[in-house]
């Protein structure tokens, strides 16, 4: 177990830069986990990490130790694939005691037969083969450990990848999107598996992802990475609700955050979609805002302005205890989605005009360059009359 | 769903088709199995034919002549049993000729595995010339050995060979390599090895492009990344099939090495250098004993497919992960 501090790595393919300066302190015995799309740069900083790529600049730390330069194997890292990579002619148990025996034992006494023979090596081999018995045991494959990979599902590979990381109590644990080639359901399952045996274990986890769900479901803290920089680095609640930039808030939640287009009419007042809501904006009169709604934050209305948007019902999708409604918007290119609790929708119908209020509260303001607007929600008697005014 | 084609489904839809003429009531499935067994008999049918004309039939007419004393050009023969297989196995120079020929396999083989992987990787390992250093080791494959053999007979010569005036020079002792019946079959193997060594490392440099990277990045972060380890754990075991390919063919091809000693050596000196194909050679069309020489390829093709059978059966069991 260790902490591992990452300071100012850059890296370059060729001339086409990767990571453009990316600092990160990642506490002992936390799951961290990076998100961001395909081609971010979050392998690639994970294999620096790992010791598999050389950063161009900065330096890497895993405890009270600076790696930079050191080897993979020197690192005390265990690193699970995508792939899962284990060694296809190998048995489950052979794989789980590689690491191990690399370390363990001699050159010549990993030799077959003849090593055996040689003072020490069938007691450290005894020795190795009892630890991956009882880590194999404890993943749910003991059963499994003289099979080959090729006889095992992709979620017993998992497992075995898993255990191959986890036999030799590495002081850091890296994932690279572990679970990208299980399906669905499977997948689920082994997400709450990894975040059981990061509580069992208590050690430092990095894992990279795009799926946003893993990220939320797992991490102490998610850093989001887009185009090779660090856009957020805070617990998944934060993320969601309280993100940093537009991009952020695009890039986490499902259905997509709702962006719409407003002017500050004036102090407390913004235009939106030929609506008017009531949110304390901290800018003049006449600046344009970008306004990101999570579906969340509608609620069914039966009256028009007052904080509510109006639009014609385009689609509905039935999720059980939610509805999303799919409204267009008169003037709005995209459709906005609204997430509203069945059991208080009524009457929704396609082509039908619905209103929908919005909880002024949970709506974030971005300026134009996609910074967060930081704005203080003023319900007060005062803006609730002008808004009336504006109605009439 | 359409049932699967074959070619015994003919039948099926043959019946089916002299259903039509009895009744109508044929169900339109059927119709369509006939007409789907007919295009498929099309399809097959040339390849079909080339098999029976240039394949079976010259194997089952070597089989029936084996059991005659038939003489190329003879106008007559009579069936002799199984004598010509007799002679064959009691005959002095057909069991050196195997001798050799096992010898000759057991050298080529090994050899040109080895020496093909070892350049492999060596060019893999590299980053410049690649392409250049896989033409040059590949030329030999692709040219006549009859005329590369002449080379190799100057280079070889006792005096103003260049192989023996190099040993020469630095006081090793030399030799009549292609005369001297204690080394006249090594130096052919090694001719053989020369030959096919650029086959085995293009395969081979297939392979080792096909293996995962993330099988050798796990190797780093499991401790196995000096070389030794990493050949060891992932780069033979992943070579494996491709392995098991090159053991075969090139297992066929040092069988059947004619030309060289045809060119070079003729058999000699003595039955030195005499392998199975040459015997079979000198018998048929030399002595015109084409009957005994039947006898030879049936022995020969047998051989042949024995090795070829627990080869795929074995190896395949063992290489083959998945």
């Amino acid at each position: 177990m260790a902490a591992v501090s990452i300071d100012g790595i850059r890296k370059s393919f060729g001339s086409i830069p990767v990571l453009r300066g990316v600092s990160l302190s990642i506490a002992d015995g936390e799951f961290l986990t990076l998100l961001g799309p395909s081609g971010c740069g979050k392998s690639t900083l994970l294999r620096i990490l790992a010791g598999l790529e050389m950063q161009d600049a900065g330096s890497i730390s895993i405890g009270e130790r600076v790696v930079d330069g050191l080897r993979p194997k020197q690192r005390d890292v265990a690193m699970v694939f995508q792939s899962y990579a284990l060694y296809p002619h190998m048995t489950v148990a052979s794989n789980m005691a590689l690491p191990l025996r690399m370390r363990r034992l001699s050159a010549v006494q990993r030799l077959p037969i003849l090593g055996r023979l040689l003072p020490g090596a069938a007691g450290a081999a005894a020795k190795i083969d009892m630890e991956v018995a009882r880590t194999a045991e404890s993943l749910g494959i003991g059963h499994l450990l003289a099979r080959k990979p090729g006889q095992l599902s992709g979620g017993q590979r998992q497992r075995v990848a898993v255990g191959r990381a986890m036999v030799r109590h590495p002081a850091v644990f890296l994932m690279d999107e572990p679970l990208s080639n299980l399906d669905a359901k499977l997948r689920v399952q082994m997400r709450a598996e990894i975040k059981e045996l990061h509580q069992r274990l208590g050690g430092t986890f990095v894992y990279v992802t795009h799926d946003q769900a893993e990220a939320m479901t797992l991490s102490d803290r998610v850093a989001v990475m887009l185009d090779g920089e660090l856009l957020q680095v805070a617990p998944p609640r934060v993320i969601y609700g309280d993100p940093e930039e537009r991009r952020i808030a695009e890039f986490i939640g499902s259905p997509t955050i709702n962006v719409l287009n407003g002017v500050v009419r004036e102090r407390g007042l913004i235009d939106v979609a030929g609506s008017t809501i009531a949110i304390e904006a901290d800018a003049h009169p006449g600046t344009p805002v970008t306004l990101g709604i999570r579906p969340e934050a509608f609620h069914q209305t039966d009256h028009a302005g007052h904080g509510a948007l109006t639009g014609s019902v385009r689609m509905i999708e039935h999720m059980g205890a939610d509805l999303f409604v799919h409204l267009d918007l008169a003037g709005v290119d995209q459709p906005l989605i609204a997430r509203l609790a069945a059991e208080r929708t009524t009457h929704v119908a396609h082509g039908q005009t619905l209103h929908v209020g919005v909880w002024p509260d949970r709506v974030l303001l971005f300026a134009a360059d996609g910074r967060r607007l930081r704005r203080h929600v003023a319900p007060s008697r005062a803006s609730i009359t002008s808004i009336r005014e504006v109605a009439r | 769903m359409s049932r699967p084609v074959t070619l015994f489904g003919w039948f099926d839809a043959a019946s089916a088709a002299s259903g039509i003429a009895v009744s109508r009531t044929t169900s339109p499935a059927r119709r369509r199995a006939f007409a789907e067994a007919v295009a498929a008999w099309i399809l097959a049918g040339p390849a079909v034919f080339l098999l029976l004309g240039l394949f079976l039939l010259p194997v089952i007419g070597v089989l029936l002549i084996a059991f005659t004393d038939w003489q190329f050009g003879a106008g007559s023969f009579s069936f002799v049993g199984l004598a010509n297989f007799r002679e064959v196995f009691a005959d002095h120079a057909f069991r050196a000729s195997l001798l050799n020929t096992v010898i000759y396999v057991l050298i080529v083989v090994p050899g040109t595995v080895a020496m093909g992987l070892f350049i492999a990787l060596l060019i893999e390992s590299g980053k410049s010339c690649r392409a250049f250093y896989r033409a040059v080791h590949f030329l030999p494959f692709m040219a006549t050995l009859t005329a590369i053999a002449i080379a190799w007979e100057a280079l070889l010569h006792p005096t103003i060979g260049l192989v023996n005036q190099t040993l020469a020079a630095i006081g090793l002792p030399t030799s009549n390599w292609l005369r001297d019946e204690n080394t006249v079959l090594a130096a052919l193997a090694v001719i053989g090895i020369w030959q096919n060594l650029g086959y085995a490392m293009v395969l081979f440099l297939a392979g080792l492009k096909s293996i995962p990277q993330d099988l050798y990045d796990a190797a780093d972060v499991d401790g196995a990344d000096l070389w030794f380890d990493r050949l060891r754990t992932v780069t033979l075991p992943m070579l494996g099939p491709v392995s098991m390919f090159i053991v075969v063919v090139v297992t066929l091809r040092a069988l059947n090495s004619f030309d060289a000693v045809k060119v070079l050596t003729q058999g000699g000196p003595g039955h030195a250098s005499e392998v199975l194909l040459y015997t079979l050679y000198r018998e048929s069309f030399e002595y015109l004993r084409t009957g005994y020489a039947a006898a030879i390829a049936v022995v020969f093709l047998s051989i042949v497919v024995t090795l070829t059978l627990v080869q795929a059966r074995v190896m395949d069991r063992k290489v083959h992960y998945l």
